[in-house]
């Protein structure tokens, strides 16, 4: 049974994995990563990694692969041409290079001569007391012996928001700091209400040079300069 | 199952990976390239977890999702930042610091 879920789960890891090497469209390659996500996440729950495969789900199908969504619909996926102006050279060189690294992986699991590796894994019941990868196994570790890792991880998620704000805010875009209204004493000065809209509906028209004039005829739009 | 499997799979799709890093150009594909070869490792890390029986690999595994969650956020920030700059988003145009 748990031979047909690997096959089940590893066609879906290769299928999204190569969509997002292979197709062209931005909006395809992420689709294809969550459908890689969701294989992963199935593979985690037959490595007794329950809490992980949920995570997986949750954060990475779910909340990240939403960023990347909106960022692609922001900048707007193109699609890239076929043909690679730089040369096919690059790319040839680029699957050997991946080609290689992939001979070089094989060999060292294959020669590392780690018997356990050919085993179920060591002794886990399928009843554990433990409860190896439940929520509470996971986060006992965490708050004990891996406390410092964890606020670390906090700490770094923190900067790492704050950086992307500052990123992608935007500069130089309405008006400039000199151009934006200062606070000054007239300001605290002048009687509550002062240039809203209850002051224009009572009959001010807010210029004092308008107001002397006091001569427009009814009905006359107010001329109103230095927007 | 083996979990030598888990670990074959855990290469392959690292190497397939790291040929999407090398072929493409959209900075926004490349990124996603990069979390395929992120969680091959967490794929393996969590196989070894397995192995030892010891809880220690899924701890790890979840603290390079964290990792990962944070390069994804900075580097679509770079992104959008690129777009808004005008910047051509595509990886062999952005050769400014090339000499």
């Amino acid at each position: 049974m748990a031979e047909v879920f690997f096959f089940i789960a590893a066609f879906f890891v290769f299928g999204g994995a190569i969509g997002v090497v292979g197709l062209r469209n931005p909006f395809y390659n992420v689709l294809a990563l969550v459908t890689h996500l969701f294989g992963l996440a199935g593979m985690f729950l037959l490595l007794r990694a329950q809490f992980v495969a949920a995570a997986q789900v949750v954060v990475y199908a779910g909340a990240v692969m939403v960023l990347y969504v909106f960022v692609v619909a922001y900048v707007g996926g193109q699609d890239e041409p076929l043909s690679v102006s730089t040369g096919r050279g690059n790319r040839a060189l680029a699957v050997l290079f991946a080609g290689a690294l992939l001979v070089e992986l094989c060999v060292a699991i294959l020669g590392s001569g780690l018997e356990a590796l050919d085993s179920d894994g060591a002794g886990v019941a399928a009843n554990d007391p433990n409860g190896f990868g439940t929520p509470g196994y996971i986060g006992s570790l965490l708050l004990t012996k891996f406390l410092f890792a964890f606020e670390a991880a906090s700490i770094l998620l923190l900067i790492a928001a704050v950086g992307a704000v500052v990123l992608a805010r935007r500069r130089g875009g309405v008006g400039t700091l000199d151009e934006q209204r200062r606070i000054s004493v007239s300001d605290l000065l002048a009687p509550i209400g002062t240039g809203t809209m209850a002051e224009a509906a009572s009959g001010h028209v807010g210029t004092p040079a308008l107001e002397a004039e006091g001569e427009r005829t009814e009905g006359e739009p107010v001329k109103v300069t230095g927007w | 199952m083996n979990i030598s499997w888990f670990i074959v799979v855990s290469a392959f799709v690292f190497c397939i990976g790291a040929a999407g890093v090398l072929t493409r150009r959209n900075p926004l594909v490349i990124l996603l390239c990069l979390e395929l070869m992120l969680n091959a490792a967490n794929l393996a890390l969590i196989g070894f977890s397995r192995m030892h029986g010891n809880g220690d690999g899924q701890v790890f595994a979840i603290i390079v999702m964290v990792v990962a969650a944070c390069e994804v956020t900075v580097g679509l920030g770079v992104i959008v930042a690129m777009y808004r700059r005008r910047v051509p988003i595509d990886a062999d145009e952005l050769r400014e610091l090339h000499g």
